[in-house]
């Protein structure tokens, strides 16, 4: 049980290896040292002082008196900010020492607070790097989509309060959520990830190639491919990391006996937008769109739209990116200018 | 006691139909009726699909009275659990075959769906191919009209061609009142509330092309199958505000708030 060092394993780590938690990150403890990084918890946890203890794995026997100390200052700084309920559980502990039943609810009030601390841990930079070594292992599972091609998905909550729902699996591919696969992911909270980890998580690291599936080894765009295909900017990301799964190769088309399914039944197919894209994505580079229509008054812009909706791909890509580069008019523009002329 | 095992023994694998469908594993598959499997027309061109043919069908429709060693049994029995799987795919789209689909897709025996906004959905298999050993088998969400792997490894070996590429089509053309509301119900990636860029660009040009297809359905008169507001297709900023309005409230959000899934009839 115990190391060479003789620390028997810690609590955040016993609870990171427990079925179903294999998701968290193990939040680091400077992180939770900071005080500033829990601003807020404290209304939001029922027992905070001792779960958070009980996370830190500091022996509540030993710290009595630090916890008098810092109750006092926390009644001269903030006195109103503890009211009711911690106040009241702090009042019971001093009369009699802690008790089993006492202990489950701290258990459980811990790792509430350990979930609402790793919501934010995972969106600071030590975090979201543990996040991107647990996702290049493949720790988070993969898409179950057909034409998504087994690309390895991210936790994510639907909501950043907790109680609301579990943990659901965003992929990058499709950029669509889905149930993870296994029901014992059906406790774990969805705010112990947070809405923001995902889309965080594409924008840290851009690089990433997305098309892979978790059967092959990660590969980092710039140094797969050198062509330079695919590898211009598109609205802030790698035009080829935008959602590799969809588009028109990657839409399930409905036959009968080998015959489509036409829009005018009324099995017909509805849903075809959902996992569409244009197949010249630049025409998605609104603010460069948005320029050249205020720029030309001509027949042109009508064509462009009609070109949006129904067939894309009639400017041709190199006509577009010359159109770009001869006016600047919007931060995105440039943007996209500075990456092309690294190629 | 032992006469009662041996009788119940023998009962159980009389019955090589009822005991196949009730293996692991083989949860979709519907019992095919003897009646089909009897008559020659419905095999028509089996023969040369599948080995050891008579003798595989003569188990599957429990007159097999061959004495041969265990290997010779095993290859038979593997010939006709194909022989099953490929008058399945035949089966299941005659009307008794679609109504034992039917129980069963009602019973949610193919799973539900994964993806979060069809609410778990129940799901239909299908094939990719309906040549024999050329797919595996999906698993087709009507909600999304999308198509999904199975979750477990058993049933993502099933050969695809046991389901066929038109089975689950067929069904709503039979059934049209089973055919799911649609939903424009979409997950937003959001970072810190705010919508990435990228995303949100590709979010809008794909609720114009289904707004689009809204318009044409409805020029021709055709129900679009949307639950959500006809007149809402009007305005497109309409979307814009409702997920702004999800925002404030911290909701996650939805580009058209959308009542509850429907449900089978």
């Amino acid at each position: 049980m115990s190391t060479s060092s003789g620390v028997p394993e810690s609590w955040i780590s016993s609870f990171c290896s427990l079925l179903g938690h294999e998701y968290f990150a193990e939040v680091s403890e400077e992180f939770i040292e900071d005080d500033f990084n829990l601003t807020g918890l404290q209304t939001q946890v029922a027992m905070y002082k001792e779960a958070l203890e009980m996370i830190l794995d500091v022996e509540p026997e030993d710290d009595d008196d630090d916890e008098d100390e810092d109750e006092e200052e926390d009644e001269d700084v903030s006195g109103d900010a503890r009211d009711g309920l911690g106040g009241r559980t702090h009042g019971e502990r001093r009369h009699h020492s802690r008790i089993a039943s006492d202990l489950s609810v701290i258990e459980s009030s811990a790792e509430m607070l350990y979930g609402l601390i790793h919501q934010r841990f995972i969106c600071s930079r030590a975090g979201i790097q543990i996040m991107s070594e647990k996702y290049e292992m493949g720790h988070f599972g993969v898409c179950p989509r057909t034409n998504c091609n087994q690309t390895r998905t991210l936790p994510v909550g639907l909501s950043d309060i907790p109680g609301e729902d579990t943990v659901k699996l965003f992929c990058p591919s499709c950029l669509d959520v889905y149930v993870p696969p296994n029901s014992r992911f059906q406790t774990v909270d969805g705010a112990f990830f947070g809405r923001t980890f995902g889309a965080l998580f594409l924008m840290t690291f851009p690089e990433y190639d997305l098309s892979k599936s978790a059967g092959e080894s990660v590969t980092n765009l710039t140094r797969a491919s050198t062509t330079g295909d695919g590898n211009e900017m598109l609205n802030g990301m790698y035009a080829r990391n935008l959602a590799p799964g969809l588009g028109p190769n990657k839409i399930y088309e409905p036959r009968i006996y080998g015959f489509r399914v036409s829009e005018m039944a009324r099995s017909g197919p509805r849903m075809k937008w959902l996992r569409d894209k244009p197949a010249d994505i630049t025409v998605l580079d609104e603010a460069r769109r948005a320029a050249e229509n205020a720029q030309s008054d001509d027949d042109d812009d009508d064509d462009e739209s009609m070109n949006m909706n129904g067939h894309p791909g009639h400017p041709s890509a190199r006509r577009l990116r010359q159109q770009r580069r001869n006016q600047n008019g919007s931060p995105m523009a440039v943007e996209a200018n500075g990456a092309e002329s690294e190629l | 006691m032992d006469d009662y095992v041996s009788e119940s023994d023998s009962d159980y694998t009389s019955y090589w139909r009822d005991w196949f469908i009730s293996s692991r594993g083989n949860e979709y598959f519907c019992e095919i009726d003897e009646d089909y499997l009897t008559d020659r027309f419905n095999l028509t061109g089996l023969n040369t699909e599948v080995q050891y043919y008579q003798y595989a069908l003569d188990l599957v429709t429990d007159v097999f009275d061959l004495d041969c060693d265990d290997e010779m049994r095993e290859t038979i029995e593997k010939s006709a659990r194909h022989l099953y799987g490929l008058v399945h795919a035949r089966y299941i789209v005659t009307t008794r075959g679609l109504a034992k689909m039917l129980e069963k897709y009602k019973k949610a025996d193919f799973g539900k769906c994964p993806r979060v906004m069809c609410h778990s959905h129940p799901l239909l298999p299908m094939g990719l191919s309906d040549v024999p050993s050329s797919k595996p088998v999906k698993l087709y969400c009507a909600r999304c009209e999308d198509i999904y792997n199975p979750k477990s490894s058993r049933h993502a070996a099933i050969d695809g061609a046991y389901f066929g590429t038109s089975f689950h089509n067929i069904i709503f053309q039979v059934y049209p009142a089973l055919i799911p509301a649609k939903s424009a119900e979409r997950y937003v990636p959001r970072v810190y509330g705010f919508k990435v860029h990228a995303a949100a660009a590709l979010v809008r040009w794909q609720n114009n092309k289904r707004d689009d297809m809204r318009r044409r359905l409805r020029k021709m008169e055709v129900e679009s199958g949307f639950k959500d507001g006809e007149d809402s297709i009007e305005g497109d900023d309409d979307d814009d505000l409702d997920e702004d309005e999800g925002l404030a409230l911290g909701e996650y959000s939805v580009a058209q708030p959308a009542g509850e899934a429907g449900t089978i009839a």
